[in-house]
């Protein structure tokens, strides 16, 4: 179980989260929501500590992980899988040698365990037959791909996504989501997802949570969400650049 | 009534003469704490490569694979230099010597200024601009591209992964590639003294012998060894800290090429005054 409590920060005098206070529900997927610029990003990275608050806390299962040490920050980190935004594949490395990369560095698996592993996550993100090809010769969606095999490679409890689907058309948006909403169900994990491209996420999306100045504004499930009386998210929702939240 | 404004210009003028002293102060503790904050922020970064090279698994390939980075892909522009560079001591050397009639030092000046000095700090420069800019922005670009994030969050240690590494080739790769320069460039100054200017391949060659002791090549040897770890040391340093943006990298480079070069020069100086 993670849970956000009062979570403060800001970045060059401005102040981004200020409280926030979160639970994220085990074997579910999250979604967190927001415009442009709200935090989203800086919320996710702080719940495997690539980003250290101000104030307030981010417990995972009890334990305050802005207070560890590295070695035992590694243990937790060890618990996780991350999707970036941008994939983050190293570009030196095949995309096979991206998805084996943290069992060769971590593991005493063997070469033929690694293989086996390895193209079986990129069966599942139908990668099998580009494992030879380097990063920069793939597509968009194939890089995220790739980035989600290399997520699940190695079994994590919670998989964090960092708008898995920016920079892509909506086919292959579509099939992204389809992809985390396969994957969550076939291995359990806790999803948490940071995207604004709503109403397609909230289809993979088992409860969502509106992140608004600072704050979570509201959180339920995906109806709850698109029924809110809250001017703020209605606002969200249909996109108008009238209303509470200043359009900057 | 024309006169208020002129009073209030007067008076804010006479507040920032009587602020200024205190402006400065102000300025240079601030000026004084950043620079000691990025003294031991960079300090700190060369002490944890340093310690992680010790950690297992040892990264043995990334090593080598560095060494080929820095060696042999520097090994072209450290020939050419080399040569040249030789050619134009021989040139020069010459023409010096001859006014004296001791152009039979000729081997002997040029050897001593390659092993001591040139050899090392020209290498260096060839480096820093070949080698140590790409790392710089090589890092710069796995910062900006959130590669570093993800090594962080696959629990894998970016400093032993991606700086400790380079920071072994460069210790390794720069005495070859220093050696390699000295050789080239006696050599370039044995085709311009012996082969264009006449002088003697036998007093070439002896005078060389009769001068170059053991110190003068230890000397250069140990040069070029720091001289790789404050190339590895700063570029790493710098691509690692770069401004997670385009021109954040573009600045990595920059810094990282002119801060190479300055310390290379202030610690060859130094290096200098205690070997001579």
């Amino acid at each position: 179980m993670i849970e956000v409590v009062d979570l403060h920060n800001s970045f060059k005098g401005q102040e981004v989260l200020k409280g926030v206070n979160l639970k994220f529900e085990p074997g579910k997927i999250t979604t967190i929501i927001g415009g442009s610029g709200a935090g989203k990003t800086v919320l996710l990275k702080h719940l495997n500590a690539l980003l250290l608050p101000d104030r307030g806390t981010v417990l995972v299962d009890g334990v305050n992980i802005t207070k560890l040490r590295q070695k035992a920050l590694n243990r937790v980190r060890n618990r996780f899988g991350v999707l970036f935004q941008g994939a983050a594949l190293l570009d030196s490395m095949t995309v096979y040698d991206n998805v084996a990369f943290p069992l060769r560095e971590k593991t005493g698996m063997s070469e033929t365990q690694i293989r086996e592993k390895v193209m079986d996550r990129l069966e599942q993100v139908g990668l099998e037959r580009w494992g030879y090809k380097y990063p920069a010769e793939v597509s968009g969606g194939m890089k995220k791909r790739c980035g989600l095999a290399r997520a699940l490679v190695e079994d994590p409890e919670i998989v964090l996504f960092d708008e898995p689907t920016t920079g892509l058309d909506p086919m292959l948006a579509k099939s992204i989501h389809e992809l985390i909403g396969v994957t969550q169900a076939h291995f359990g994990y806790t999803g948490i997802v940071v995207s604004h491209d709503i109403p397609e996420v909230f289809e993979i999306s088992h409860i969502v949570a509106m992140l608004a100045n600072g704050v979570i504004e509201e959180i339920g499930p995906p109806e709850q969400i698109q029924n809110s009386q809250s001017p703020i998210i209605q606002q969200f929702l249909r996109g108008e650049t009238k209303g509470p939240m200043v359009v900057l | 009534m024309k006169t208020q404004p002129e009073n209030n210009n007067q008076n804010s003028v006479g507040s920032s003469i009587a602020l200024f002293p205190l402006t400065l102060i102000g300025t240079m503790g601030r000026l004084t704490v950043e620079l000691l904050t990025s003294l031991g922020r960079i300090t700190v970064f060369l002490f944890s490569a340093i310690l992680w090279v010790f950690a297992p698994p040892a990264q043995v390939h990334l090593i080598i694979l560095h060494i080929k980075s820095i060696g042999v892909d520097s090994l072209l522009v450290v020939l050419l230099s080399g040569l040249f560079t030789g050619m134009v001591l021989g040139l020069q050397g010459y023409y010096t010597l001859q006014k004296f009639q001791a152009e039979t030092w000729l081997g002997s000046a040029v050897a001593l200024g390659l092993l001591r000095e040139l050899g090392p700090v020209l290498s260096a420069f060839m480096v820093t601009g070949r080698t140590g800019s790409a790392m710089a922005a090589e890092l710069g670009t796995m910062r900006v591209t959130e590669q570093i994030d993800a090594l962080y969050s696959m629990a894998i240690n970016p400093i032993k992964y991606l700086v400790s590494p380079r920071i072994i080739a460069g210790l390794i790769a720069m005495p070859l590639l220093t050696a390699i320069f000295d050789i080239v460039g006696i050599f370039g100054a044995y085709l311009v003294g012996v082969g264009l200017l006449g002088v003697s391949s036998g007093s070439f060659i002896s005078g060389m012998e009769r001068s170059v002791v053991f110190m003068d090549v230890y000397s250069g040897f140990l040069k070029s060894i720091s001289f790789g770890l404050i190339i590895t040391w700063v570029s790493c340093y710098k691509g690692f800290h770069a401004l997670p943006m385009a021109s954040g990298v573009s600045r990595a480079t920059t810094e990282s090429v002119v801060l190479s070069f300055v310390l290379i020069l202030v610690w060859d100086f130094f290096m200098t005054s205690i070997l001579l």
